[in-house]
C-alpha cells in the first residue's frame, strides 16, 4: 500500500501549534515580559542585537522571547526583520574616545588617566550557585552612581576624560597608528556581495556580526600556538556612545540616541620589518552591547587576519581569510546546517542505484540476488 | 539598560512579495546580467529571509523579484508539491503576495523548484526558479572562490574533466548521479542544482528561462530560452540517463524519474513517480499502474530497481560515499583534487 506521507501543509499547522504551546510553557505561571527579559537578561539581549546586527533592546527581547531563548534563532529572526528596514542615511562615525564609560579596564598598565573601571562584570565572581536568587531577589541594594563610585579603584573625579589606552601608547610611537579616514564609503556587507580578498572594513563588520562561539575558538586557537601574535589587552571598555547623524535637510548634526557598545584593544608584538621599526600592532574588536568574550575574540582573529600587511608566517586556520569569514555568520551557517533535515530522497535514489550498481559489478550478482538478501 | 519602548508594538507590514523594490531592482539587475552572460555565477546582495538559509532563500529571492500580482506560482521540492519545504514556500508567497498557486504545471508562470525539474514540458511563457545550496561546480575540487573564479575566468575545466576521468578509471562509468555538471551556450561549465542527471537533458533548448538562487552564497546564474546545455562527458563514455526498469507503480508512466518507497521491512518496495502533479494527471486520466489499485499490494516478486546498465566492474568495491547530502558535482569528497591548502 502505497503511505507516501501527504498532508504536509496540516502537519505543519500542527506542528506550529504545538510548538507554540511549547513556547508558553506552563500556562499556571505568568508570561514572561520583555520588559523582564530586556532588564534581566540583558547579556542575552545584546548578544542578540550584536549579531543580530540591529540595536533595538525590545525588539532583540521579543525575538528571545518567541525564540524560546535559542538565541541563534532569536538573532535570525532579527536578521529577517532588519533586512526589511529602510535606509535613512549613515551616522558619523562613533567616537569611543567619547564613550560614558561603565567598564574599563586595561591589563598593560596598573593604572592610566581615567584609572580602572571594573563595572558590573563576572570578572572575581566566585562562580558558586547563588540559591538566594531561586525565589524573586529584591531590588538592588547599591543605586547606579553609588555603585559606580564604589567600583573606582581610585578616587578620579567620575567626569574625567577616559582617553584610550592604545591613544596613550601611541603618543610615543610604539604602536602603530590607526589608519586615517581616507573618506570613502566604507564597504556594507549587507548591501553588496563579499569577494575576496577583502578589505579591513569588510573583514570588521563581517567579524562584528559573526558567532561569538566560533570566534571564541578561533581566537582562543591563537593562543595556543596557531598564529600566535603575544597579546595583551590594551583596554577594554564598555558603556554608551551618541549616534550622531547629519540630516541635509536641517544642516546641522542631530544626535538621535545612544547605543552601548563593547570596545577591545588587542596590544600585539610586531618585530618589526624594513620598511617599519619594531613597534606594538593591534588587533579591534567592537560589538553592541556589553559583549566582552566576543569583542576580546574578534580582536584576537582580526589581528591574526592581517598576517599578510604586517609580513608574518601564514598557515594557521585563524589567519585563512576567506575561511574565517565565510563562516563565521551563525545565520548562515545554522541554515546550511539544518537544510540537511530537509527531503533528499531524490538525489539519494540516483545514489541508491549508483551504489547498487556497484555492489552487482563487484560481485557479479544479479538484482533478483540483492532482492534476496534484503529479504533475509 | 532600559527598554526604549513601553506598551504593545505595532504590526509590521511588509511590501508586496517580502522585499522592497529597492531590493528586487537589485535582484532584477542580476539576473538581467544572468540571462546576457548564460551560465555564468553574478554575485548579488542576497538578503536574510524570514527562512533559514539552505532552505531556498536564494530562489525565494529570484521568485520574488519576478513575481508580479497576476502570476500563477507552483513550488515543489523532490518534484512535489506536498512535500514540506514546498508547502512553507508556496505558503509564504501566498501570505506575502496574495499571488494564485497551482500545483499544475501547465497552469503555473513561475515554478520554484528544488531538486527536480517537472516532466511536464515547459513553455516560453514559464520561468523555472531553481533553489541552489552551492552554486559552484568546481567548489568539491577546489574550496576557494579566489581560485574558482579564476578558473571561470580562464575558462580552465581540467580540474572537472580530471574528476570525471577518474571516476571512469577507478569505477568504469561516471560516478555522478546528482547536480551533474554542464557547459552551458559552449563556455561555463555550471552547476544545474542537485537535480538528478535524469533531468539534465531537459535543460537543453528549454523554451522556458531557467534561473538559479543561491541566497547564502550569494550569487545568481541563468540558462535563457532555448539555450544549449550539454551535460559533460567524454565521446567513448557519453552522458546518460538513469533509466528504470519498470514504469511507475501508480501511474505506469515510463521514462520518467521515479522514487523509491518502501514498504515493509522485508525488503517490499514500489517504484513510484517522483513529479506528483504529473502522476496525479495521468491517474486522472485513467492510467494506472500495477499497485494502484487498492487491492494490490504486496511485495512485488522482482525488484522493479533502476536499469543496471553495461559497465566493466571494478577489481574492488569502490570506496563511494552514499549519502544523499548535497554535494553538487560530485559524489565523493574522497575524490577532492586539491584539499583545504587549495591548488599548489
Amino acid at each position: 500500500m502505497y503511505v507516501a506521507a501527504k498532508g504536509g501543509e496540516k502537519a505543519i499547522r500542527n506542528a506550529h501549534k504545538l510548538l507554540a504551546k511549547r513556547r508558553r510553557g506552563n500556562e499556571n505561571l505568568p508570561s514572561v515580559t520583555l520588559e523582564q527579559i530586556a532588564a534581566q537578561l540583558t547579556l542575552a539581549v545584546d548578544r542578540v542585537m550584536a549579531e543580530g546586527s540591529l540595536y533595538d533592546t525590545h525588539l532583540a527581547a521579543l525575538a528571545i522571547k518567541q525564540a524560546r531563548g535559542d538565541l541563534i534563532e532569536a538573532i535570525f529572526l532579527i536578521r529577517a526583520f532588519r533586512t526589511t528596514l529602510p535606509r535613512f542615511g549613515n551616522s558619523r562615525p562613533l567616537d569611543t574616545g567619547d564613550m560614558l564609560v561603565r567598564r574599563r579596564v586595561s591589563a598593560t598598565f596598573k593604572d592610566l588617566p581615567g584609572g580602572q573601571l571594573l563595572g558590573p562584570t563576572f570578572d572575581y565572581t566566585h562562580r558558586l550557585l547563588d540559591t538566594s536568587l531561586a525565589v524573586p531577589d529584591e531590588a538592588g541594594e547599591v543605586d547606579d552612581q553609588a555603585g559606580a563610585a564604589a567600583m573606582r579603584a581610585d578616587e578620579a573625579d567620575p567626569a574625567e576624560k577616559m582617553p584610550r589606552v592604545t591613544d596613550l601608547i601611541g603618543a610615543e610611537g610604539l604602536i602603530e597608528a590607526s589608519p586615517a579616514d581616507d573618506g570613502e564609503e566604507p564597504f556594507d556587507i549587507t548591501r553588496a556581495p563579499v569577494s575576496f580578498p577583502v578589505d579591513r572594513a569588510t573583514r570588521l563588520q563581517t567579524l562584528a556580526r559573526g558567532d561569538e562561539g566560533y570566534l571564541l575558538a578561533l581566537g582562543y586557537s591563537t593562543q595556543r600556538g596557531y598564529a600566535r601574535s603575544h597579546p595583551f589587552v590594551g583596554e577594554i571598555r564598555f558603556g554608551d556612545v551618541e549616534v550622531i547623524l547629519d540630516v541635509p535637510e536641517l544642516g546641522f548634526p542631530v544626535s538621535i540616541g545612544e547605543v552601548q557598545l563593547t570596545e577591545c584593544q588587542m596590544v600585539n608584538q610586531f618585530k618589526g620589518s624594513a620598511e617599519q621599526p619594531p613597534q606594538f600592532t593591534r588587533g579591534y574588536g567592537l560589538v553592541f552591547g556589553q559583549c566582552e568574550r566576543k569583542a576580546m575574540s574578534m580582536a584576537l582573529v582580526e589581528r591574526a587576519l592581517r598576517w599578510a600587511e604586517l609580513g608574518e608566517e601564514p598557515g594557521a586556520p585563524a589567519q585563512d581569510e576567506e575561511f574565517v569569514l565565510s563562516h563565521c555568520d551563525n545565520v548562515q551557517a545554522t541554515g546550511f546546517v539544518e537544510h540537511l533535515k530537509l527531503p533528499h530522497y531524490v538525489d539519494f535514489q540516483a545514489e541508491l542505484d549508483l551504489v547498487r550498481r556497484m555492489r552487482r559489478e563487484a560481485s557479479g550478482r544479479t538484482p533478483a540476488d540483492e532482492m534476496k538478501e534484503a529479504a533475509e | 539598560m532600559t527598554s526604549h519602548h513601553t506598551g504593545e508594538m505595532p504590526a509590521i507590514r511588509y511590501n508586496f512579495a517580502y522585499l522592497d523594490e529597492q531590493t528586487k531592482r537589485m535582484i532584477r539587475r542580476a539576473i538581467l546580467k544572468a540571462i546576457a552572460i548564460p551560465g555564468y555565477q553574478v554575485p548579488f546582495a542576497a538578503r536574510e529571509m524570514p527562512m533559514p538559509y539552505g532552505w531556498g532563500t536564494g530562489g525565494v529571492q529570484v521568485t520574488a523579484a519576478v513575481l508580479g500580482p497576476h502570476d500563477v506560482l507552483k513550488v515543489i521540492d523532490q518534484g512535489a508539491d506536498d512535500t514540506t519545504n514546498a508547502v512553507a514556500i508556496r505558503g509564504f508567497f501566498e501570505k506575502t503576495a496574495g499571488v494564485a498557486t497551482t500545483t499544475a504545471t501547465a497552469e503555473a508562470t513561475i515554478i520554484q523548484t528544488r531538486h527536480r525539474i517537472p516532466e511536464t514540458p515547459l513553455g516560453e511563457e514559464q520561468i523555472l526558479v531553481y533553489q541552489v545550496p552551492i552554486p559552484e561546480p568546481l567548489r568539491f575540487l577546489e574550496p576557494r572562490e579566489t581560485e574558482t573564479r579564476q578558473l571561470h575566468a580562464l575558462e580552465e575545466y581540467g580540474l572537472m574533466h580530471v574528476k570525471l576521468y577518474e571516476d571512469i578509471a577507478r569505477h568504469g562509468h561516471i560516478a555522478t548521479t546528482y547536480a551533474y555538471p554542464v557547459e552551458v551556450a559552449g563556455r561555463y561549465v555550471m552547476d544545474p542544482s542537485p537535480i538528478p542527471k535524469f533531468d539534465n537533458p531537459k535543460m537543453d533548448d528549454c523554451p522556458a528561462l531557467q534561473l538559479f538562487g543561491a541566497g547564502r552564497e550569494k550569487r545568481i546564474y541563468a540558462i535563457p530560452p532555448h539555450t544549449r546545455v550539454r551535460s559533460l562527458d567524454f565521446e567513448d563514455h557519453p552522458f546518460a540517463v538513469q533509466r528504470f526498469a519498470k514504469p511507475c507503480a501508480l501511474c505506469a508512466a515510463s521514462g520518467v524519474y521515479l522514487d523509491e518507497v518502501i514498504l515493509d521491512d522485508r525488503g517490499g518496495r514500489m517504484f513510484v513517480c517522483s513529479d506528483t502533479d504529473y502522476c496525479a494527471g495521468r491517474q486522472a486520466q485513467g492510467h494506472r499502474g500495477e499497485m494502484a489499485a487498492p487491492a494490490a499490494g504486496q511485495a512485488l516478486d522482482v525488484m522493479p530497481g533502476l536499469d543496471p546498465g553495461i559497465h566493466g566492474v571494478p577489481p574492488v568495491l569502490p570506496a563511494q560515499g552514499v549519502d544523499g547530502r548535497d554535494k553538487p558535482g560530485h559524489d565523493g569528497v574522497s575524490d577532492r583534487v586539491g584539499g583545504a591548502g587549495g591548488m599548489p
